[in-house]
């Protein structure tokens, strides 16, 4: 039922290119948990090799859209939406498309680090052994542990359980473990925020030097955090107008523009700290 | 506190608070009397556990010697003897019963917390299992022998087996499916995230996560099968011999220390004794082995 061909995932356009190659491209027009519309209007690419990023205050629906992207939102009951989502020009909601496959090519990151209960190693060939690799296993984890710059602290203790390390250990096994099967896109969902500053700096170097091979888009509650970190920067807002809290995309562009000269109101005070 | 004033008197100064303890004052006492009310309440709840524990040493360890647990049981004025088919009968049917009630309880569990947990089937069972989970052990006794035994024909060892079995599954499903719901749901977000298919989150994430809890369940399960004899009394009945084969009466630890402490003789009463040790023992190894493996690895 596989109808998803692997493309070349790594093509990184260079910033100033005239057309990037989009990833993504996902349209979302209304999206609804049971009769909750959590989510209207949003339409976002996500670009090769470049780091786009979801901001927007608490009930925005960045998650949501997020989660929309590999197809993570099907394991919530009463979850549908109108609208399309395609990934390298195919509907990832088409009826012939396994959600599983999807999952194997968009990778996600999660707010709560959540590596397996087995060892280090284990955690990070979990993926591959997944995909029934057969090739150098070593070398592979190696490699992404080292991309998920978590190598030196683990290289002597690969057979301890995951859950012994810390909180941005962790954090960045579950990085090196997503990162491991070598996915297109790679989800992150505020992966900082169970963080401490320190860790969370590691976490944002790591993904500048991810940018290289993989794109990425990434929710954060934290602009500082868009701005330091994100190529596009992609605002949300909330829309209370209908009686419920519904999300909306408010306006998508550069960051340097998001920031400071961004073209809607609701944007310009968002970021400038009116409202959070 | 009456003594003590934190306040200021009339002429404005402040009465330095007397801060030493006194033993007499009523909340002190009332808490000095039922903290040693517990204590007397956990030492009275501990005696009867330590004085049969006593007992079981004293009298049944001065007979425990290495032909106890190989010999026959005595007939009536026979002197020495043991219980070692007796031994080899427990384990036994106590193995049938494990490897009947482990999968299916198991099985049963993931259902019910993983792939319709609120479905009506699941709704039934849970509520069935909690309900049996009470049910007189005699009572498996009875369904053992009115489905195998009356079927077979002759009493048995699978009879005996089945009827631990049925004793013992509710409590494997039920505990064994708290175990799987204590998987945090951000784990099995992660395998799905990583593309797995549902069973693969429950063979490869949610089974080895929840494995401590649900084999603590399963071993506290077997023990206390081990030591029922309800179950057995009319399915493996009884026999003084080793078994040759699983569809025959077989000897039990149970039901041999139910049969000798009825008897009016010195030598089998002894032998009632040291049976009821070594049940403990045993008892006390599955205890420690669902200790051991119940510590989560992290």
């Amino acid at each position: 039922m596989n109808t998803m061909t692997e493309t070349a995932r790594r093509t990184s356009a260079p910033p100033n290119a005239a057309a990037s190659e989009i990833a993504i491209h996902c349209n979302l027009e209304k999206v609804f948990y049971g009769d909750f519309l959590a989510v209207r209007d949003s339409n976002v690419a996500i670009e090769k090799g470049s780091i786009t990023g979801f901001i927007g205050p608490s009930g925005c629906g960045k998650s949501t859209v997020l989660r929309s992207l590999n197809r993570m939102n099907d394991l919530v009951m009463g979850f549908r939406f109108e609208g399309h989502v395609r990934f390298n020009g195919q509907d990832i909601y088409a009826k012939n498309v396994d959600p599983v496959v999807v999952r194997r090519y968009i990778g996600m990151v999660f707010q709560q680090p959540n590596p397996f209960s087995i060892s280090i190693f284990d955690n990070v060939a979990f993926g591959l052994r997944l995909n029934r690799f057969r090739g150098d296993l070593d070398g592979k984890v190696e490699t992404a542990l080292r991309r998920a710059a978590v190598w030196d602290e683990v290289k002597d203790k690969l057979k301890n359980n995951g859950l012994s390390l810390s909180g941005g250990q962790q954090q960045r096994l579950c990085i090196a473990r997503a990162i491991a099967t070598d996915p297109s896109v790679l989800l992150m969902d505020e992966p900082c925020s169970a963080l401490d500053p320190v860790a969370t700096r590691r976490v944002e170097e790591l993904m500048l030097g991810l940018k290289k091979n993989y794109t990425i888009a990434l929710v954060t509650h934290n602009m500082h955090q868009a701005i330091r970190v994100a190529d596009k920067t992609a605002f949300f807002g909330v829309d209370i107008s209908r009686g419920g809290r519904t999300g909306y995309l408010v306006e998508m562009g550069e960051t340097e523009q998001i920031f400071r000269d961004p073209k809607e109101e609701l944007t310009r005070q968002y970021v400038s700290g009116e409202f959070s | 506190m009456s003594d003590q004033t934190l306040f200021a008197n009339d002429s404005g100064a402040v009465e330095l608070p007397r801060l030493k303890r006194s033993f007499l004052e009523p909340r002190a006492l009332r808490n000095t009397l039922l903290t040693l009310g517990t204590w007397v309440a956990a030492i009275i709840a501990s005696i009867p556990l330590f004085s049969v524990l006593y007992m079981l040493i004293v009298r049944g360890g001065s007979r425990l010697k290495l032909e106890v647990l190989t010999e026959f049981p005595p007939a009536g004025f026979e002197l020495g003897g043991g219980f070692g088919n007796a031994i080899v009968g427990t384990l036994v049917m106590v193995a049938i019963a494990a490897l009947i009630s482990i999968p299916i309880g198991i099985l049963a569990a993931v259902y019910l917390a993983e792939i319709d947990p609120k479905s009506r089937l699941a709704n039934a069972a849970r509520f069935l299992a909690k309900t049996l989970t009470g049910m007189p052990s005699i009572l498996t006794g009875v369904f053992a022998y009115a489905t195998v035994v009356l079927l077979t024909g002759n009493y048995s060892a699978y009879a005996g087996g089945i009827a631990l079995a049925v004793l013992i599954l509710p409590t494997v499903v039920l505990t064994a499916e708290e175990a799987i719901k204590m998987v945090p749901q951000i784990m099995k977000d992660a395998a799905y995230g990583m593309g797995c298919t549902r069973t693969q989150v429950i063979w490869k994430v949610v089974l080895p996560t929840g494995l401590p809890g649900i084999l603590t369940g399963v071993m506290l399960a077997v023990a206390r099968a081990t030591g029922e004899s309800a179950p057995l009394l009319f399915t493996a009945l009884f026999s003084n011999y080793y078994l040759s084969g699983l569809n025959e009466p077989t000897a039990s630890l149970s039901i041999l220390i139910y049969n000798f402490s009825s008897m009016p003789f010195e030598n089998q009463i002894e032998l009632a004794w040291a049976a009821s040790l070594v049940l403990v023992m045993i008892v006390l190894v599955f205890n420690i082995i669902s200790r051991l493996f119940g510590q989560p690895r992290a």
